[in-house]
C-alpha cells in the first residue's frame, strides 16, 4: 500500500539549497515536504555523522547542525530515509507526483509545485586504473571522514581540482593521517589568478588559506599542474605515477613519478544532478562553467515548465553558500506563486535576498571555474582505458561508435551500452558526451545528453512492489487475439 | 538535387530498412529519410521479444517466417543483434487466465504456432525461476528475443553495404507527386524519387495525409522496465496469456520487462511519462512470476511508441489510388514478423509475386468493407 499525501510544495533533496527552500516557504505560510534519501538533512557539505561518530568542529559540522535545527523547529515535514525514484508531472499542470520508497514503505507526494535540489555527481575524468579497488572519489572520502571518521588507507595521494583538494588534505591531517602528496591540476598562479574573486568571501578564503598553511606545515608534498597518468596494482592500487600537464590539463611529456600508495583520492569537479528538470523535460543547456547540462531558471529558480523550481549546485555548480541564497529565493517565489505572499511583501524579502545572491557570484564563479572540465584532460584519455565503468566501455568503444555512425550520446549509448549500467550515466556521462563530441569534431552541446528516465536512483524490485497478493495487481484488458 | 532515386523509404524502423534493403539488394537505387537516427523509435526501445505467444492469430504464419529471419540474421543481414533462440511460457494464474490461455493457445496452434499445453511441474522443469501459483501454462519452442538497442547499429551496417542512401536527422515534412514520382519535403530542400514507401510507424497517419488518405492510427505508449545485471534467474521467455507481461533475462544479466502496460504521452509528444501505479503493477506482475526478482535492483524505465489501426490488424501493401506508392506499419507486435512482412512488400516493390498476401489498408478508408476482413 503506498501513503499518499498531498501538499502544498514538495522539494526534493535537504541539502543547502532544497532545505532553505523549504524552510523559507513554511515560514512564509504554505505545507511542504522534504524529501532526502540520507537519514538526516545536510545533503552532502553538511552531511551528518552517522550515530556514535562525533563530528569535528568544522563550520560545516556547525552548518549542518544548526540546519537540521531550524528544520526540527519548523513547520517542514521532513521525509528522510526516502529514495525518490520517479517523478510525474500531472496532465493540465495539476503539479507533481513524486514517488520514493524508504524503510517505512513507499509514499507518494502530490503538490502543485515541485524544488528539484538534489546537488551534483561527482566526476573523475578517467585514467588507466582508475577503477581499481583503493581509487576512491574526493567526495566519497569526504563522506568517509565527516560522516564515518574513516580514512581510505595509509598511504594516502590526494588528487584533481577544485578546493575539496584541500578540505580532503587537511580533514586527512585532521584524522591523523599524513597524505604521501597533493597533485593539483592547477598552478600556483592559478589560485593567485582566483584570489581576487576568492576574497569576496573572506570567511570562505581564509579557510582555504588555513587548509593550505596546514598542508604546507605539515610537510605535503604538493605537485602543481601534475595529474595522475596511471593508477597500477594487481588487485588493489599500490602505485600512482604522476606527470605534468598544461592549464587544458594536457600532459605536457614532462617528467613522470612514481608514488607507491594503497589509496588515491581523486576527483575532477562536479556535473550538475538535473536529472528532475531533465525528466520532465524542462529546457536545459549546456554550461560548461558550471559542470554540464543544467536547466534553463530564472532568478527565482522557476524552469520553463510551470511550477517546477530547480536551485543549487543541481542547476549549475556554484557551491553551498549561493545554494542557500538560491533556495531562500526559490521558497519564496514558492509561496508567492502558490499565492501566500503578496506582491510588495514578496519584492521587499525578494530583494536582500537578491543581493545577498549576487554577492556570491564572483566567488562562485571562481570556484566552478576550478571545478570545469578541461579539454586536454579529456583528450588525454587513453583509447583503452575504461569510461563507462559499470559496462566496460572504453574511450575506443566510444569513438568506433562514431565511426559507424553514431552522431549523439544515446545513439552511441545503443551500440555500446556505455551509460546502461546501475549509474545509469551519472559517472560517465559527461566525459563520455565529450569524448564523443571530441571524435565528431563537433562542440559538447551538439553530442545532447542521455535522456533522463525514472527510476532516479536504482531501486529494489522487492521495495518498490511491496506486499501483494495477485488479485491486487490491475492488471489491463488482453491484447487482442 | 536532379538525383531522382528509385525508391525513397520514409521511416528508418526496422520496416524501413528492411525494405530499403531487400529493394537495394534487388538491383533500386534507394534513400531512407529519416528524421532521427535509425531504428531509434520503437524499433529500437522495444522489449525485443521474438514470441508467437503475443502474436494475433492472423499474423503466426508471418510470425514464424520472421522468427526465422531474426534467429539467422548474421546470414541476410549479416550482423548481429544479440538474436537469442530459446523457449517460451505464457502463465495462467487463475481460473480465468486459464480458460483465456486454452482458447488462445488452440487458436494460435491452428494457425501454426507449436504451443502445447503443460501443468505446473512440467512448466517449473521448462523454468526452473518460476514462482508458485501457476495452474496451466503455453509452452512454445519458437521463441526468444533480440537486444533491440542493437537494431540501429546492425541496420545501419547493412544499409551501408548494401548502399543504400542513409539521410538521417532529416525530417520529412510533406510529399507532393511530380511528374516522374516524389519529392520529400525537407528543411535541408527536398528528395526525389519514383517510388515512396511510407513506414513511419505511429506517425503513418500524418504520413497517409500527404497524400490526402484518411487511416487513424492509434498511439500506444509502452512502458517498459530493466535490471541491473544479476546472477542467471531464469533462462526463457515468460508471459501470460492476456499478453500484459514479457520477461527475458539477457545473456549479460539484465531482465527485461514489458508487456504493454500505457504510459503516458502522444504520437505529438513522444512518451512523456511512465505511470508510476503502472509500472509498479507491471513489476509486481513480473516479480510473480519469477520471484527471485524481488531482489533485483530496477536501473530505469522508459517508453515505446506502438502503432494500431482500427481493427489492430497491418497496414501493408499499395496506396489506392496513387501510383508507386506504398505503406508498411501498424504490425501488432511488429518486431517479430516486421523483417518478413516489409521483405514481402519489397518483393512487390521489385515486381514479384509475395509469398503471402499483404495487408492493403483499403479495408480503413472512409467507406470501404468491414474491417477484420482484409488479411
Amino acid at each position: 500500500m503506498i501513503a499518499a499525501v498531498r501538499t502544498d510544495l514538495v522539494v526534493v533533496g535537504a541539502g543547502p539549497a532544497g532545505a532553505n527552500a523549504a524552510l523559507t516557504a513554511a515560514a512564509a505560510g504554505i505545507n511542504v515536504h522534504l524529501v532526502d534519501e540520507a537519514p538526516q538533512a545536510g545533503g552532502q557539505v553538511w552531511r551528518a555523522p552517522v550515530d556514535g561518530v562525533t563530528a569535528g568542529p568544522t563550520p560545516d559540522a556547525r552548518a549542518g547542525a544548526d540546519l537540521r535545527a531550524r528544520l526540527a523547529a519548523s513547520g517542514v515535514t521532513l521525509a528522510s530515509s526516502r529514495r525518490v525514484w520517479s517523478v510525474l508531472r500531472l496532465p493540465d499542470d495539476q503539479g507533481f507526483r513524486v514517488d520514493c520508497v524508504g524503510a517505512d514503505g513507499a509514499l507518494s507526494v502530490t503538490a502543485p509545485r515541485l524544488v528539484a535540489a538534489t546537488g551534483a555527481y561527482e566526476r573523475v575524468v578517467p585514467f588507466p586504473g582508475w577503477t581499481l579497488p583503493g581509487v576512491i572519489g574526493l567526495a566519497g572520502a569526504t563522506i568517509l571522514l565527516k560522516s564515518h571518521g574513516v580514512v581510505p588507507g595509509d598511504r594516502i595521494v590526494v588528487a584533481g581540482a577544485g578546493p575539496l583538494l584541500l578540505a580532503v588534505a587537511a580533514g586527512l591531517l585532521d584524522a591523523g593521517v599524513k597524505p604521501l602528496a597533493l597533485v593539483d591540476l592547477d598552478g600556483r598562479h592559478d589560485w593567485l589568478a582566483r584570489l581576487p574573486a576568492l576574497a569576496t568571501r573572506p570567511g570562505l578564503a581564509v579557510r582555504g588559506a588555513r587548509w593550505r598553511a596546514r598542508i604546507l606545515a605539515a610537510g605535503i608534498p604538493v605537485f602543481h599542474r601534475h595529474a595522475i597518468r596511471e593508477a597500477a596494482g594487481a588487485d588493489r592500487l599500490d602505485a600512482v605515477t604522476i606527470a605534468p600537464v598544461d592549464r587544458t590539463g594536457a600532459f605536457t611529456g614532462g617528467e613522470q613519478r612514481s608514488l607507491q600508495a594503497d589509496a588515491l583520492v581523486v576527483g575532477h569537479g562536479l556535473t550538475p544532478g538535473a536529472d528532475i528538470p531533465r525528466l520532465l523535460k524542462a529546457e536545459t543547456r549546456h554550461d560548461g562553467l558550471r559542470g554540464g547540462v543544467v536547466p534553463v531558471v530564472d532568478r527565482f529558480g522557476r524552469t520553463s515548465v510551470p511550477g517546477l523550481f530547480a536551485v543549487g549546485d543541481g542547476a549549475g555548480v556554484r557551491g553551498a553558500d549561493a545554494a542557500v541564497a538560491a533556495g531562500r529565493l526559490c521558497g519564496l517565489a514558492a509561496a508567492h506563486d502558490a499565492g501566500r505572499v503578496g506582491r510588495t511583501a514578496f519584492d521587499g524579502a525578494a530583494a536582500p535576498l537578491l543581493t545577498a545572491a549576487a554577492g556570491h557570484a564572483r566567488f562562485s564563479d571562481a570556484i566552478a571555474g576550478a571545478l570545469a572540465l578541461r579539454p586536454g584532460q579529456v583528450a588525454s584519455v587513453p583509447g583503452p582505458t575504461t569510461v563507462c565503468r559499470c559496462e566496460d566501455v572504453t574511450r575506443r568503444d566510444i569513438e568506433a561508435a562514431a565511426e559507424d555512425g553514431a552522431r549523439d550520446v544515446n545513439q552511441m549509448k545503443q551500440f555500446t551500452r556505455c551509460g546502461m549500467g546501475p549509474c545509469q550515466g551519472r559517472m560517465c556521462g559527461e566525459v563520455a558526451a565529450w569524448l564523443l563530441a571530441l571524435r565528431l569534431g563537433v562542440p559538447r552541446g551538439a553530442v545532447g545528453s542521455f535522456t533522463a528516465r525514472p527510476p532516479l536512483r536504482p531501486v529494489a524490485i522487492g521495495d518498490l512492489v511491496g506486499t501483494f497478493s495477485y488479485a491486487d495487481i490491475p492488471i489491463p484488458e488482453p491484447a487482442p487475439l | 538535387m536532379t538525383r531522382v532515386h528509385d525508391l525513397g523509404v520514409v521511416g528508418g524502423g526496422v520496416l524501413g530498412a528492411t525494405v530499403a534493403l531487400f529493394a537495394a539488394r534487388g538491383g533500386m537505387d534507394v534513400a531512407v529519410i529519416e528524421r532521427g537516427a535509425l531504428c531509434r523509435e520503437a524499433s529500437g526501445v522495444n522489449a525485443g521479444t521474438l514470441t508467437m505467444q503475443m502474436t494475433r492469430v492472423a499474423l503466426i504464419p508471418y510470425a514464424l517466417e520472421g522468427h526465422r529471419m531474426w534467429a539467422t540474421a548474421r546470414g541476410w543481414l549479416g550482423h548481429d543483434v544479440g538474436v537469442v533462440v530459446c523457449d517460451g511460457l505464457s502463465l495462467a494464474f487463475t481460473e480465468a487466465e486459464e480458460a483465456l490461455l486454452a482458447d488462445r493457445a488452440a487458436r494460435r496452434r491452428e494457425a501454426g504456432a507449436p504451443i502445447e499445453l503443460v501443468g505446473p511441474a512440467r512448466a517449473a522443469e521448462i523454468e526452473p525461476g518460476l514462482g508458485p501459483g501457476v495452474r496451466l501454462a503455453g509452452h512454445c519452442p519458437v521463441d526468444g528475443y533480440a537486444n533491440a538497442y542493437l537494431t540501429g547499429l546492425a541496420f545501419r551496417r547493412a544499409l551501408v553495404d548494401a548502399g543504400v542512401h542513409l539521410l538521417e536527422n532529416r525530417a520529412v515534412t510533406g510529399l507532393a507527386r511530380e511528374d516522374r514520382g516524389f519529392a520529400a519535403q525537407t528543411a535541408d530542400g527536398p528528395v526525389r524519387f519514383r517510388r515512396v514507401v511510407l513506414a513511419g510507424g505511429v506517425w503513418l497517419e500524418p504520413m497517409l495525409a500527404w497524400l490526402g488518405l484518411r487511416v487513424p492510427v492509434k498511439t500506444l505508449i509502452n512502458q517498459l522496465a530493466v535490471t541491473e545485471r544479476m546472477a542467471p534467474v531464469m533462462r526463457t521467455v515468460v508471459g501470460i496469456a492476456s499478453g500484459l507481461l514479457s520477461l527475458k533475462q539477457y545473456p549479460h544479466g539484465t531482465v527485461v520487462i514489458g508487456g504493454g502496460w500505457q504510459g503516458i504521452g502522444t504520437r505529438e509528444t513522444g512518451g512523456t511519462g511512465l505511470h508510476p501505479d503502472r509500472l509498479i503493477g507491471n513489476v509486481r506482475l513480473a516479480a510473480h512470476a519469477i520471484p527471485a526478482l524481488a531482489d533485483a535492483r530496477l536501473a530505469r524505465a522508459w517508453t515505446g511508441l506502438e502503432a494500431e489501426t482500427a481493427d489492430a490488424m497491418p497496414i501493408v501493401g499499395p496506396v489506392p489510388g496513387i501510383e508507386d506508392a506504398y505503406v508498411c506499419g501498424s504490425i501488432h507486435s511488429g518486431y517479430t514478423s516486421g523483417p518478413y512482412i516489409a521483405r514481402l512488400l519489397a518483393d512487390r516493390i521489385l515486381g514479384h509475386a509475395p509469398a503471402r498476401p499483404l495487408f492493403p489498408p483499403d479495408r480503413l478508408l472512409a467507406g470501404a468493407g468491414t474491417i477484420g476482413d482484409a488479411a
